[in-house]
């Protein structure tokens, strides 16, 4: 046995970013994970157009970062002889994923209960917006809104910004993550008891899960609402001098460390006086706008020469430019060539290294149906 | 209901979020977490505070991330301590740590030592950027590499200095991704008997974290701009954005400008047609943050679900809390502590064959478990 999830066969009938993206993680892990799409259009992903970056053939490059080293089968679940196909299919499985807003499997006759009926040892997953029931189940499950929802625009930013939202589509890839832990857990226990499981999650309790540490704090300290700093907020929960700041020529991130010795080492006496950590907290924005008017006076590389020896802990500020050019990159070997039918395109590998090797594969992501003949054939369909 | 990792015994050496926030899942879907800490020191995550918020010696930061674990006090500086942790080592399914490079080795506790103990283990480290080359003695902190790993400029608007994500995001990834590998080499051991060696580090979780972004950057050769106005993804177009109204806050998801305007009903939008809302996305969404002004979150609310568009209001902690789509989750569990007292916190939010995994069983005080643990291997 080669790799983790050797002689896994996981049904991926999931769209957009957040089922997709705990397939993709199964099949780095060594599933064969096979996406089945809707003829014609397939994936919504496929076509989703992103900036201006159009690949040949007019797909998108998040649709191939996303599914790379999966198979497509195209079957129309709606329709009864393709249905049949697909139940034929799911029989042999032992994972099936959908991201569906809740009812549309029950609509088609695919939810756990009859699955159950087909496979009695399936791990069904299923990741729906908001929970399978409530005011907003049939809300769709999108990244930017669920954010809105979960408080967490409340957190990034300084106090005199709007709400700020992540940049990047962070309750897709949280609720799936969430979604592949528990439907591994469900393989694991598989093996001992020989039956399946139902596994749900939603996009609201994964950003709820990722903000554990600071809900908790509100629930039980008198619902006090975060209070982002005024000044380089970095984080709503945390001390001076904790932030982002600009410098001479760039900029300079600083974790926590000591106010006055930061000061020193800095060659201001400005902050002398900031000796007890109480301090740090309730008149950070103050002791930020000193280090800010600081910090502006020398270089990022100067100011890392100071501070780094001294065991402060600090760090540069990259771009994606920075960060390509930098040894520390280099060394991780994150990118990776896949090649599909019509295009090769350079995307990130699997971040996790088992048994010291890097989880790497070639195999780009899949035509409309590209696999049809071939899994009809393999499968009896 | 028989939790799925049940009579998995998984060993925590690790500190603050990345690996603790892993033993936090691997406990709540039924594994026994044990916390190997120093007999005084205990682990370093206990005195982390915000908010000078503490429980007993412990801060409430630790007792959220380590609710549901035990502890097993040893210093591993001595032999006789050692020798038990080696017979615990020898029974246990997973070791966690999140040292820096070399200090397990050290220790004779390096993943070639506990092979030789136990070859069916499942042996992860966290660190914060690989275990070689220029960074591996930096801290692994997580602003630190939110700041190198190019994510501070995917948030934010293109005029923001670099913005932070306002979490410990690379901890909490880098944890929950270990927590999947983990499961998954479980299920190896499992078949075959053989143990495997995990390795993560935050860098790699966040670059992994941002791979569409990546991934469009490198077909491109163009770093993703953020847009100058209202940004919510840089790769997106209008209007993609969170918006002020006369009385709070609505998000808005991709849709088309036309379907938009029909709930927006903005003159000045309609000469932009669909090919302009990438191109001019900041002319487009000013004028939209304009019109959206003049009226109430509500009135715009119910136009947009008269039309079936993508539009949210943003709430606060206090506002989501409060309404019928959140308890209906119920999200929040307490935790028993000592003396009557107690805590609210959220649960695992994973649900397995409908139910809710709940567990109301505290973090433990330092060699909590101790002579348990001792009498089980003697």
């Amino acid at each position: 046995m080669n790799t983790l999830l050797e002689d896994i066969l996981v049904l991926d009938f999931s769209q957009f970013l957040s089922g997709p993206s705990a397939g993709l993680r199964m099949a780095d892990m060594g599933a064969r994970v096979i996406k089945i799409e809707r003829p014609g259009t397939g994936d919504i992903c496929r076509m989703l157009y992103v900036s201006d970056v159009k690949l040949p053939g007019g797909e998108s490059t998040i649709f191939h970062a996303i599914n790379r080293n999966k198979e497509s089968f195209a079957a129309d679940i709606k329709d009864e002889v393709s249905l049949r196909s697909v139940k034929k299919l799911i029989a042999k499985a032992d994972v099936m994923l959908h991201n569906f807003r809740p009812g549309v499997m029950e609509r088609i006759g695919l939810d756990y209960e009859r699955v159950k009926e087909i496979n009695p040892s399936i791990v069904y997953g299923e990741i729906s917006g908001y929970g399978q029931e409530g005011e907003w189940k049939h809300l769709p499950g999108q990244d930017l809104l669920l954010q809105s929802v979960s408080g967490i625009t409340y957190l990034t930013g300084n106090a005199g910004h709007p709400p700020v939202p992540m940049g990047v589509a962070v309750a897709d890839i949280i609720a799936g993550t969430h979604l592949s832990q528990g439907i591994l857990a469900a393989l694991l226990q598989l093996l001992h008891t020989g039956e399946g499981a139902l596994i749900q999650v939603s996009m609201l309790e994964s950003l709820l899960d990722f903000q554990f540490e600071v809900l908790t704090c509100f629930f039980n300290d008198g619902n006090d609402m975060p209070l982002r700093s005024a000044v380089n907020g970095a984080h709503a929960y945390i001390a001076a001098p904790y932030g982002i700041y600009k410098t001479a020529d760039g900029y300079i991130a600083i974790a926590m460390a000591p106010v006055a010795k930061l000061g020193e080492l800095m060659g201001t006496d400005a902050l002398s006086g900031y000796t007890k950590s109480e301090d740090w907290f309730a008149k950070r924005d103050k002791i930020k706008g000193v280090l800010q008017g600081v910090f502006m006076q020398k270089a990022t590389a100067v100011w890392l020469s100071v501070l780094e020896p001294a065991d402060i802990w600090c760090a540069d500020v990259y771009d994606y430019d920075d960060l390509l050019a930098s040894e520390g990159y280099k060394l991780l070997e994150m990118e990776q060539w896949v090649v599909s039918d019509k295009v090769k395109i350079k995307t990130t590998r699997c971040p996790v290294r088992v048994d010291g090797n890097m989880l790497t594969s070639q195999r780009g992501a899949p035509l409309l149906g590209e696999h049809n003949e071939k899994i009809a054939k393999e499968f009896g369909l | 209901m028989q939790l799925p990792l049940k009579g998995i015994v998984a060993l925590e050496f690790s500190q603050y979020l990345s690996g603790p926030c892993a033993g936090l899942r691997l406990a709540d879907l039924g594994a026994r977490v044990i916390k190997i800490e120093h007999p005084e020191k205990g682990e370093a995550g206990r005195r982390l505070v915000i908010k000078n918020l503490w429980v007993d010696e412990s801060s409430l930061l630790f007792h959220t991330i380590n609710r549901n674990k035990e502890s097993f006090a040893v210093d591993l500086n001595n032999e006789g301590d050692m020798q038990w942790l080696r017979k615990l080592v020898a029974r246990a399914h997973v070791i966690t740590h999140n040292f820096r490079p070399g200090v397990m080795e050290r220790k004779g506790l390096g993943y070639e030592d506990v092979k030789q103990m136990n070859a069916s283990i499942v042996y992860t480290q966290i660190s914060g950027y690989g275990e070689k080359g220029p960074w591996k003695n930096k801290p692994g902190q997580d602003l630190l590499v939110q700041s190198l790993s190019g994510l501070a400029y995917t948030t934010g608007s293109y005029d923001d200095a670099p913005m932070p994500c306002g979490l410990s995001i690379g901890d909490y990834l880098c944890g929950n991704q270990a927590v999947q590998f983990i499961i998954a080499a479980l299920i190896k051991a499992k078949k075959t008997g053989h143990g495997t060696l995990l390795q993560l580090s935050l860098m790699e979780s966040l670059i992994d974290f941002q791979f569409e972004f990546f991934t469009t950057y490198f077909q491109s050769k163009k770093v993703p701009q953020r847009a100058r106005f209202n940004n919510a993804n840089s790769l997106l177009s209008a209007p993609y954005g969170i918006y002020g109204t006369a009385d709070g806050y609505i998000a808005i998801a991709m849709m088309p400008l036309n379907e938009l305007n029909k709930a927006l009903q903005c003159e000045a939008l309609r000469v932009y047609s669909e090919e302009d809302s990438f191109s001019k996305r900041d002319e487009i969404k000013e004028i939209i943050a304009r019109h959206l002004l003049t009226g109430t979150n509500q009135y715009w609310l119910q136009k947009a679900e008269a039309l079936d568009l993508w539009i949210m209001p943003v709430l606060s902690w206090k506002e989501m809390r409060a309404a019928e789509g959140y308890k209906i989750l119920e999200m929040e569990q307490e935790i028993m502590l000592a003396k009557d007292q107690s805590f609210v916190t959220t649960r695992c939010p994973v649900r397995i064959n409908k139910q809710l995994l709940k567990s109301n069983k505290p973090a433990p005080s330092i060699g909590e478990n101790n002579a348990n643990i001792k009498a089980s291997l003697a």
